[in-house]
């Protein structure tokens, strides 16, 4: 109980140094023309303002992280060992995800389940990206401005369906029976169905599908402000398509190519609905894993650990990657 | 190598509008051209037909007689030069300089070369490092010129490329252009709206109103003999008088405006009854009585000193607004409310058909 408390104390201590440092300055260096915070606002406005903003990063922000971190090093108990001599401090949940304490064998299902998720995350990302790049590029800048209206509430009107409406009807879609097998059979090109949802095919579908949006305003708005002579400078130069897309677009558009992918790939690293409906039966997500634990097992810190885990790879992933493409993590948020 | 480009019968239509309306021209080998006018007026389409990034509706674009019909602008030998120079920012200035090389596939080494040689043509020797967002203003103009020089082109096209300078630099910027052109002796095509810099740099300039070519001529052409009301109005500043032609006799004509009887040039032949525009530069008038229907009672309204002349705002007969321009050497300057007669030399009167006018 006591790691408990000295984690939510936390938030508190660090308030009170910065606390304590703004005083110590308005000692050290007195400006007679600074008016004080309350002074400014008022006392009534003021604790408004400072009620809320504390409200917002402490209980809806920090705080849940925070316990969760915590959670994630404490051992899996019965809510009436909880706060006895068992509940220690422990990183027993995060050697699970290594070495299962079932057998004690490498734990390679887990393992596995975080690679492939990786790995599907960065192909949805870039199978995304394929298509909204040319998509933005031309509502950006070759499209008229009624076609680019048209495009865009045909790309935005179909997510006001909900998440598992779209999944299933996706998954009716590439069902053995659905659509378009029947259609491939009727056409002659297959004899047998194709186990679309089996080979995952439909995993990938339904998560390019889900974050199409947010590849593609990112995008949209980074080649936007592109100057359109610098394409007609580069054309008029002797350049091809190609090379004017490589050599001036992309490296324009670079962050904000940034922040689609980056965003793509941890939701997609993240998703839950999408792999549980449209991914193969012998298909397993990390997040899956993550949820089984949290309401199959009632197994909180090890479904914490695992998150942060996931989160943590994400995380280093990204930040590699913008160091490989010489993107500060700030151009990627503007 | 060098081109010329001849447009024939060029129409360029935007839906309803007609940009350009039958503009057939020929732009000689190794000559400084001109298109001048008024924003609007079909100038730059000609350019960006002549470029490749337009076609023409009708009529035929012809770069040293080959038939431009079908082939994009990465594939002319012209280069353009935009007005807002479009260079690239994230790139140094030799990679922009050098980048046309770089599509075309030349190596590096040959590349550095070039930018060395290109930057030393525009006073800017080894700075290919800088990036082009540290360079000042005339800088990167001259910057945007070398990149244009450097896939040498046959025909260098400018579209307004000072207008975005300061008064100073832009001065300076003809001169120096006009220098670069007698070094490369390329054709070149410059669309401007300033007539100053049209006069200064040209050997030929067309004047366009409404997408029509009105006049093909030199500089002092354009300016001494105007053949449309427009050009007239447009090039320099001019009085007009409207009114009808009373008589006509070889290469002169009288027009009975509304302040008398008036004579100058007849350069388009009009013929008695002609509706027309009697135009005089506010610079051949000058006071003192001279012939009797190229005289002007007048009242002198005020006096703008400008240093090394005045401009003088008279009020002639029926309240009529006429400007004078007189030097400082030879001529007293009126005093303000003082009557004045004015005349001019009646062959530097200009009897035009009547027609439209620029804007003020």
């Amino acid at each position: 109980m006591s790691s408990r408390l000295l984690v939510f104390a936390l938030p508190l201590v660090v308030i009170a140094i910065f606390w304590l440092m703004s005083i110590l300055e308005s000692r050290v260096r007195r400006d007679p023309t600074h008016k004080s915070y309350f002074e400014r606002n008022g006392l009534l406005l003021g604790g408004i303002f400072i009620g809320l903003v504390a409200f917002w990063t402490l209980f809806l922000v920090t705080l849940p992280y925070l316990y969760m971190v915590v959670e994630s090093f404490h051992p899996t108990l019965t809510p009436n060992k909880r706060g006895g001599p068992d509940d220690v401090l422990t990183i027993a949940q995060y050697q699970s995800f290594f070495i299962n304490p079932v057998d004690d064998a490498l734990n390679t299902t887990h393992i596995g389940a975080l690679i492939f998720t990786i790995i599907a995350s960065a192909a949805v990302t870039l199978l995304n990206f394929a298509i909204c790049y040319p998509l933005a590029f031309y509502m950006a800048q070759t499209g008229t401005a009624q076609k680019v209206r048209l495009l865009m509430l045909a790309l935005i009107v179909p997510y006001w369906v909900n998440e598992i409406l779209r999944a299933f009807s996706l998954r009716l879609l590439l069902a053995s029976r659905g659509l378009i097998n029947q259609t491939l059979m009727w056409l002659g090109i297959t004899d047998a169905p194709i186990d679309f949802l089996g080979n995952n095919t439909g995993l990938y579908v339904g998560l390019s599908y889900a974050y199409l949006l947010v590849m593609i305003f990112p995008l949209y708005n980074a080649v936007q402000s592109l100057d359109r002579n610098q394409i007609e400078a580069a054309r008029d130069l002797g350049a091809p398509w190609w090379r004017i897309h490589k050599d001036v677009v992309i490296p324009y558009a670079k962050p904000g190519i940034a922040s689609g992918c980056t965003m793509v790939f941890m939701l997609s690293a993240g998703s839950l609905a999408a792999p549980q409906f449209l991914g193969g039966p012998r298909t397993l997500w990390f997040t899956s894993i993550v949820y089984d634990f949290f309401f199959q097992s009632f197994n909180w810190a090890r479904g914490a650990a695992y998150a942060f885990i996931l989160l943590t790879v994400c995380i280093f992933i990204v930040m590699a990657m913008l160091r490989v493409f010489k993107i500060s993590l700030g151009e990627t948020i503007k | 190598m060098s081109a010329d480009v001849e447009l024939e019968n060029v129409t360029i239509r935007f839906g309803d509008f007609t940009a350009v309306d039958r503009a057939t021209l020929k732009i000689n080998n190794g000559e400084f051209f001109s298109f001048l006018g008024p924003s609007g007026c079909g100038k730059t389409t000609i350019l960006r037909t002549v470029s490749g990034f337009l076609e023409p509706t009708e009529g035929t674009v012809r770069i040293g007689g080959v038939d431009m019909a079908g082939t994009g602008p990465n594939k002319r030998p012209t280069a353009l030069i935009f007005q807002n120079l479009a260079l690239f920012p994230l790139m140094s200035v030799a990679d922009n300089i050098t980048y046309g090389l770089r599509v075309r596939g030349i190596p590096k080494t040959e590349r550095m070369r070039k930018a060395d040689e290109l930057l030393e043509l525009i006073a800017l020797p080894g700075q290919g490092r800088k990036l082009v967002s540290e360079l000042s203003g005339g800088q990167k103009q001259r910057v945007a010129i070398a990149r244009a020089l450097a896939v040498q082109p046959e025909v260098l096209l400018l579209d307004e490329p000072l207008s975005a300078l300061d008064l100073k630099l832009r001065q300076h910027m003809r001169n120096e252009l006009r220098a670069i052109q007698h070094q490369v002796g390329i054709t070149f095509i410059y669309i401007t709206h300033d007539q100053g810099e049209a006069l200064t740099m040209s050997d030929r300039i067309a004047v366009m109103s409404d997408g029509v070519i009105e006049q093909i001529a030199d500089g002092q052409t354009i300016y001494d003999h105007p053949n449309s009301a427009f050009v007239a109005s447009f090039v320099g500043e001019n009085n007009a008088f409207p009114g009808k032609v009373v008589s006509a006799s070889d290469g002169s004509a009288a027009v009975e405006t509304s302040i008398g009887s008036l004579s100058g040039t007849n350069p388009r032949g009009l013929k008695v009854g002609d509706a027309a525009i009697l135009f005089v530069r506010p610079e051949s008038l000058r006071p003192g009585s001279g012939a009797q229907d190229a005289t002007i009672r007048t009242e002198t309204l005020s006096v703008a000193f400008e240093g090394n002349m005045s401009h003088i705002f008279l009020r002639g007969p029926s309240n009529k607004p006429i400007a004078m321009t007189v030097g400082r050497v030879g001529t007293s300057i009126p005093e303000e409310g003082q009557s004045l007669t004015v005349s001019y030399e009646p062959n530097l009167g200009t009897v035009l058909p009547e027609g439209k006018m620029a804007r003020e």
